[in-house]
């Protein structure tokens, strides 16, 4: 076991080193580059903005050069200084908010993993069922739904129209005043809507997969032979077959990583949650360079970290795996 | 059984062609399907509810909401494609290449693709957004450039199949250039998955347009996008919901029809896809 989380490590490090070579490029594009004439002309560059990015990745020197002493800061946990107005670290800028997105996309797995899988499940056991039909449908549908759009629907609905839920911001404005229960109904009161925008893509996506598995372990010989010793259908279904299912939903979860995190840009900013992916936004729109660059880094590493856990949960589950 | 079967899917694939080509015909004949001007601005009658006269209201500026999505479908369309088709291009290169050498051009070209997938892909677009003005042409590039990878894969796992198989010996036989039979003999057999993948494609790089229409940071206002009619939405959502509604459902409509029609062509062009 150790052995293979070793070799996933090690695996690990050209991928790494290839996120920052991106990143590096990327960060290439910025206006004050040398061979970029025609950012040079744009007005929302200030020649302030142009030195200090001159500055900071030392563009005047040859590209390995800039390339190695950038890789160097940020192994260090250096990743500059905000160009907005507060000149903080982009480090502890992004450290102070990464907390809630990462929370909110937890409980948006947990979520999805409790609606997606028994859905999965019956639709497979019930193959072609009216049940088996409608979800299909509604998968269907859900593949295609623009998550902000069923976000402003929701808000229309339950926010402005019912008046059920708070459409945006993690607390009331009073929230200090509330006794300790009261903050706990509040904060889940705030996170309802934007958990359920972020959790919708994978349901439909993790369902069919399900659905799909499903079917697939339920004509195995092994079924067949739990079948055959009498065992009930119940036992056969949720404990033989269920199992057996399940393995592959791991590496799913880990493969919908990135697109958990890339939304958490669309629904953070929608309900105005304080979170990461705002950030990423707020710094696109200001031109924030190095705090843009920073959480695209940020999200890579993320992914990556996610992909691992999968990887090593998997190999825990299933010992198959760690043999080949 | 079977028959019903295969008419029930045929069904659905003819759906999804006639959303998309009811999209087309839309966008060709936008000037004479609005019933306004887009971009007409008319103060006395800012956020109207639909009505006869504008039959899904009007905007914060009083123009037409039915004609803004009209020309906005042109330019879903044309975001669609554009960007699919650089996607389409880059992947069937690389993955024709990968698949065809194998060796280090094919474990170099898999380690980027590995290394790009790391990336959150909206992430990966707005940080190149940040750098360059955003507008038509930038948001139809960078959604090509981050959309390839799932291409090189799959044209990549057939190029791998289909080589070892006689016609290609056969052409290598008779002296053909590799360029020859990547191109001319097995590209052609790896049609069926390419073209489900550009459909498929479509759909999910409006979707993204339209994202990132509404945050700001895709087609710029005046243009009419349906990213950027449900802006005014959320800024009015609590007096105008038709700003909110129409859009998204144009959204909707079009993405289900693409996708139709993507898995319609997968059944029919590849019986061995077939579930």
């Amino acid at each position: 076991m150790l052995k293979y989380i070793i070799k996933r490590l090690l695996f690990m490090i050209p991928l790494l080193l290839g996120i920052t070579i991106i990143c590096f490029a990327v960060m290439r594009l910025a206006p004050g580059s040398p061979t970029d004439l025609q950012t040079q002309m744009n007005p929302k560059a200030s020649v302030e903005m142009k030195e200090r990015l001159r500055a900071l990745y030392e563009l005047d020197k040859p590209v390995h050069v800039q390339y190695w002493s950038w890789l160097k800061k940020i192994t260090r946990g250096d990743l500059g200084t905000s160009f907005a107005s507060d000149h903080r670290p982009v480090a502890d800028k992004i450290m102070e908010r990464l907390p809630i997105t990462i929370s909110i996309n937890l409980l948006s797995l947990l979520i999805i993993i409790a609606v997606a899988v028994p859905i999965g499940v019956l639709s497979a056991v019930h193959q072609d069922s009216l049940f088996d039909k409608i979800t299909a449908v509604v998968v269907f549908i859900g593949f295609a739904v623009p998550t902000f759009w069923l976000a402003l629907l929701l808000m229309i609905f339950f926010g402005v129209h019912l008046g059920w839920l708070p459409i945006s911001g993690l607390r009331s404005l009073n929230y200090e005043y509330m006794s300790t229960w009261a903050q706990i109904v509040d904060l889940a009161k705030h996170l309802v809507l934007p958990v359920l925008v972020s959790a919708f893509g994978g349901l439909a996506g993790l369902s069919r997969y399900m659905r799909a598995n499903m079917l697939e372990v339920i004509r195995q010989d092994y079924i067949m032979t739990a079948r055959a010793k009498g065992l009930s259908e119940r036992v056969v279904i949720y404990k033989h077959a269920l199992r057996n299912a399940l393995l592959p939903v791991i590496t799913i979860l880990g493969l919908s990583i990135p697109g958990l995190i890339g939304g958490s840009v669309i629904f953070e900013t929608i309900f105005a949650i304080p979170g990461m992916g705002q950030l990423f936004y707020m710094s696109v729109m200001a031109r924030d360079y190095p705090t843009v660059m920073g959480i695209l880094l940020i999200g890579a590493i993320l992914t990556l970290l996610g992909n691992l856990i999968a990887d090593v949960s998997y190999a825990v589950a299933d010992p198959r795996i760690r043999v080949s | 059984m079977n028959f019903w079967k295969t008419f029930y899917r045929n069904k659905l694939m003819v759906t999804g062609a006639g959303v998309v080509l009811l999209l087309f015909i839309v966008s060709v004949l936008a000037p004479w399907l609005a019933p306004y001007d887009p971009g007409e601005i008319n103060l006395q009658n800012v956020l109207a509810p639909p009505s006869w006269q504008h039959l899904c209201g009007t905007d914060q500026l009083g123009r037409d909401v039915l004609s803004r999505m009209i020309w906005g479908a042109q330019i879903s369309l044309k975001v669609g494609f554009v960007a699919t088709g650089i996607a389409i291009i880059i992947g069937t290169i690389l993955g024709a290449v990968a698949g065809f050498y194998g060796g280090w051009v094919d474990a170099s070209i898999m380690r980027f693709v590995d290394i790009m997938l790391c990336f959150p892909t909206f992430f990966l677009i707005l940080a190149v957004i940040a750098f360059l003005e955003p507008s038509i042409w930038n948001i139809m590039i960078v959604i090509g450039l981050t959309g390839w990878m799932g291409v090189t894969r799959l044209v990549r796992a057939d190029f791998i199949s289909l080589k070892e198989r006689d016609f290609v010996q056969a052409a290598r036989v008779i002296g053909a250039s590799d360029a020859r039979i990547i191109f001319l003999h097995i590209l052609p057999n790896a049609f069926a998955s390419i073209l489900v993948a550009a459909t498929l494609g479509i759909a999910g790089a409006i979707l993204t347009e339209s994202a990132l229409s509404f945050l700001g940071i895709g087609v710029q206002p005046p243009t009419p996008s349906w990213g950027n009619i449900l802006t005014a939405g959320k800024d009015n959502i609590d007096i105008a919901w038709w700003l909110s509604l129409y859009p998204g459902l144009a959204i909707l409509i079009t993405v289900v029809g693409y996708n139709l029609l993507g898995e319609g062509i997968r059944d029919a062009l590849d019986p061995r896809l077939k579930k």
